[in-house]
């Protein structure tokens, strides 16, 4: 089949094998680093919980008290199994509060003593990867029973008070609205904490902190909105900024079912270091693929930065080497909500139909992904009922072009975090063009060698040239350079680079061990 | 000409306005009553409930169309003008070369736990907004844009590391007043570490502030919604440099 743009096979294997390219050097390196994020998810996978008076997590205290004795480039797991095996210690939480009022010391062990460590660790890892694999097998279940929403694409729809207790009735009501997907948007400033808060949030600035109750509320208060209405609704979070393959964790823990993960977001809208990210990323991304999330991924985030035409193949650039960085990490094609958005500025002549080029070249280059359609944001300008006729538009391209997921635009963005009647009046808006041209994708074929279909190759090009000029400079150095999004960001700047760490000989991790015999 | 002007609808003098708010109260004859009170208690007279809608159990949209009894004088409005030229690029590369023989150094960031940069990228980047480059653009403005989530302090210290001459700070994302707290904290930490000849120009900007409030936050100028590149960059020049005619 040749489907609708006609694209050229070879081309398209092509582009994926430049994306193969630039990424590997990445994967290698990733391979070869850990982070203090990486260690922490690996101890909370083994049990850990909880956090001292100041809010401090155990789990971050235990990891810097293990760095300072013996480094991290030795994994923690080996230091921290011996020392609860020799301290008398009954579990992990413990071990923390000892280390923290320094009464124990870590130290790398040898013979006998390490092997022990190591079947320990790997033992209480295991039983965490369990649990994880429970939430799937439990997600699957109710899937089954309650049923996917009756159409595509998912309305995914977002929730952000900052207080988790207003949120679940906010969250709630818009499931009864017709949202298949509830996000929970996270306080502004999180994404550079490097830990994880604990227990219920009242207090977040444009959004919730994401912390392992507030994730165990809401999916309980949405398994609630399942049985009531009768359909499986799914909720996402931000597995993203310092912290990333932890909160991925406490998301397979607490049975989310979305998040938010994209490959370079933190480097270029975040100014996290890119070595962190991308080793942080990876490991993030293992856990996805064995919790069975599905992940979305933030091109649409380059869109609005930089201009949405000239930029429109950094976004197939980037899809593309997300696309590599999940499969290689183990993530199935279902699980790719690949990202991009409707951000032409809408007073450019033909802008509607270059939307349609560029929502359909995705939708062709990546036919079994469920793609994450994003909302105009860039061109709205406080015109509310203009920005009700975008959304519209928007609504439509994502039915003709069969996109997976849409993020319900709000006429209010850029003016309010929306009202309950702004909400009312986008879901208005989605099930009106979803109810009156639901099919019309059938009848909607491109005219052979027409505007749609040219448009549509030619990006495919300037991705092919982008993707061979990445190859040759190398991923780091085109991020540096300001390749994506115009940000520019070197290989030994930004965020976090203090918590990476080189493997050393006898670096180990039961949890990529284990992650990676599946 | 008549300075008192009342809301135009399709009639000079009629007043009307359409508004729409939502009661949390079921939707029902009851609902529109309440509405309609509302609208009479805003100065609606008269006024037509011309949509209502139910919104879950609890919640009610309304819409609703009405003549207000008020009266606009214009002659009583206080708004910010803008105080100074508004130049073209050329102009202003040249002034700042004539006048301060160096170039103009601006030190950009959002503060605080704003994390949304696209406020003040659309006033620095190249790429600019609204088809008018951003202040990067500018042969003899040196920009050093910081980015998201910079602390005040940090701020601080790179614009006496840059010797800037103007500091402009974004706040797109707010809630409880955050931006009005974190731009006092910033102009207070300004003026701490900086005797008064040696303190940047301090400009902030962001949907949420009112221009008039500069005195209060301590600054030197608000920028609210709307604002362009090119405005900004004529008010640096006409604050920055030597005061003698900006129109030389």
């Amino acid at each position: 089949m040749r489907g609708k743009l006609d694209l050229d096979r070879a081309q398209v294997r092509r582009a994926r094998q430049l994306a193969r390219r630039a990424g590997k050097p990445v994967v290698d390196l990733a391979r070869g680093h850990t982070t203090v994020a990486v260690e922490r998810a690996v101890l909370r996978l083994a049990g850990i919980t909880g956090a001292d008076p100041d809010g401090i997590p155990w789990v971050n205290r235990l990891v810097d008290a293990v760095a300072a004795d013996v480094g991290l480039g030795h994994g923690v797991s080996v230091p921290v199994f011996h020392a609860l095996a020799i301290s008398g210690a009954h579990d992990l939480t413990m071990l923390a509060q000892k280390a923290a009022a320094g009464s124990v010391r870590f130290s790398l062990p040898s013979g006998t003593a390490a092997t022990a460590a190591r079947r320990a660790a790997r033992r209480a890892v295991a039983a965490g990867i369990k649990r994880i694999d429970r939430r799937r097998a439990e997600r699957e279940r109710l899937v089954k029973r309650y049923g996917d929403p009756r159409q595509r694409p998912w309305i995914y729809l977002i929730v952000a008070t900052g207080d988790i207790y207003e949120d679940i009735p906010q969250a709630q009501a818009a499931a009864r609205a017709g949202a298949d997907v509830i996000a929970v948007i996270r306080s502004t400033g999180q994404s550079l904490l490097d830990y994880v808060p604990e227990g219920p949030t009242r207090e977040g600035f444009a959004g919730t902190y994401a912390t392992q109750e507030n994730f165990r509320l809401m999916r309980a208060a949405l398994d609630e909105s399942s049985k009531e209405l009768g359909r499986y609704v799914r909720l996402t979070n931000y597995a993203s900024g310092l912290c990333m393959p932890e909160i991925a964790t406490l998301a397979g823990l607490e049975r989310l079912d979305m998040m938010l993960n994209d490959s370079m977001y933190g480097i270029l809208f975040r100014d996290i270091n890119p070595i962190r990210t991308f080793v942080d990323q990876r490991f993030s991304r293992q856990i996805h693929a064995r919790a069975g999330i599905i992940i979305n991924t933030g091109e649409d985030n380059y869109l609005t930065t930089a201009d949405a035409v000239e930029a429109a193949h950094t976004v197939t650039v980037s899809q593309l080497l997300n696309e590599y960085f999940a499969h290689e990490a183990g993530l199935a094609d279902w699980q790719l909500g690949l990202g991009h958005a409707f951000e032409i500025d809408p007073d450019l002549p033909e802008s509607f139909r270059l939307e349609l080029a560029h929502a359909l070249l995705a939708r062709e280059l990546f036919p079994d992904a469920p793609l994450k359609w994003m909302p105009p944001t860039r061109h709205m300008t406080g015109d509310v009922f203009r920005g009700n006729l975008l959304d519209g538009f928007f609504n439509l391209v994502g039915t003709l072009t069969g996109q997976g997921i849409l993020l319900v635009g709000m006429m209010t963005e850029a003016v309010v975090t929306p009202w309950l009647s702004d909400r009312d009046i986008a879901l208005q808006n989605v099930r009106y063009v979803l109810g009156a041209c639901g099919g019309l994708h059938e009848d909607f074929v491109p005219a052979p060698g027409g505007f749609i279909q040219r448009r549509a190759h030619h990006v495919l090009g300037e991705s092919i040239e982008l993707l061979e000029r990445i190859v040759d400079d190398g991923l780091l150095n085109a991020i540096a350079d300001g390749t994506f999004g115009i940000m520019k960001r070197p290989a030994d700047g930004g965020k976090g680079l203090s918590g990476v760490a080189r493997h050393e000989d006898d670096y180990y991790n039961p949890a990529t061990e284990l992650l990676e015999a599946a | 000409m008549s300075t008192i002007v009342r809301p135009y609808g399709d009639t000079t003098g009629d007043g009307m306005v359409q508004l729409s708010f939502t009661l949390p109260v079921p939707a029902d004859k009851r609902a529109e009553g309440a509405a309609l009170q509302l609208a009479g208690k805003m100065g609606l007279d008269p006024a037509m409930v011309v949509h209502s809608r139910a919104m879950g159990d609890g919640y009610t949209f309304f819409v609703v169309y009405g003549r207000v009894q008020h009266l606009v004088d214009l002659g009583k409005v206080h708004v910010v003008e803008r105080d100074f030229p508004l130049l073209g690029a050329r102009e202003i590369n040249t002034l700042v070369k004539r006048r301060l023989r160096r170039k103009l150094v601006v030190v950009g960031a959002c503060i605080g736990t704003d994390a949304h940069t696209v406020g003040i990228d659309a006033i620095l980047n190249v790429k600019g907004i609204a088809g008018e480059k951003g202040l990067e653009y500018y042969r003899e403005l040196r920009v050093v844009n910081l980015g998201a989530q910079v602390s005040v302090p940090d701020l601080v210290e790179r614009a006496r590391a840059e010797k800037a001459d103007a500091v402009l700070v974004s706040q797109v994302v707010t809630q409880r007043d955050a931006h009005l707290h974190n731009t006092r904290e910033m102009s207070a930490a300004f003026r701490e570490a900086l005797p008064a000849a040696r303190r940047p120009l301090l400009v902030v900007g962001g949907p949420r502030f009112d221009e008039r409030d500069a005195a209060g936050l301590g600054v030197d100028r608000i920028f609210g919604r709307g604002t362009t590149p090119r405005e900004v960059a004529s008010y640096l020049v006409h604050a920055v440099l030597p005061a003698r005619a900006v129109a030389a």
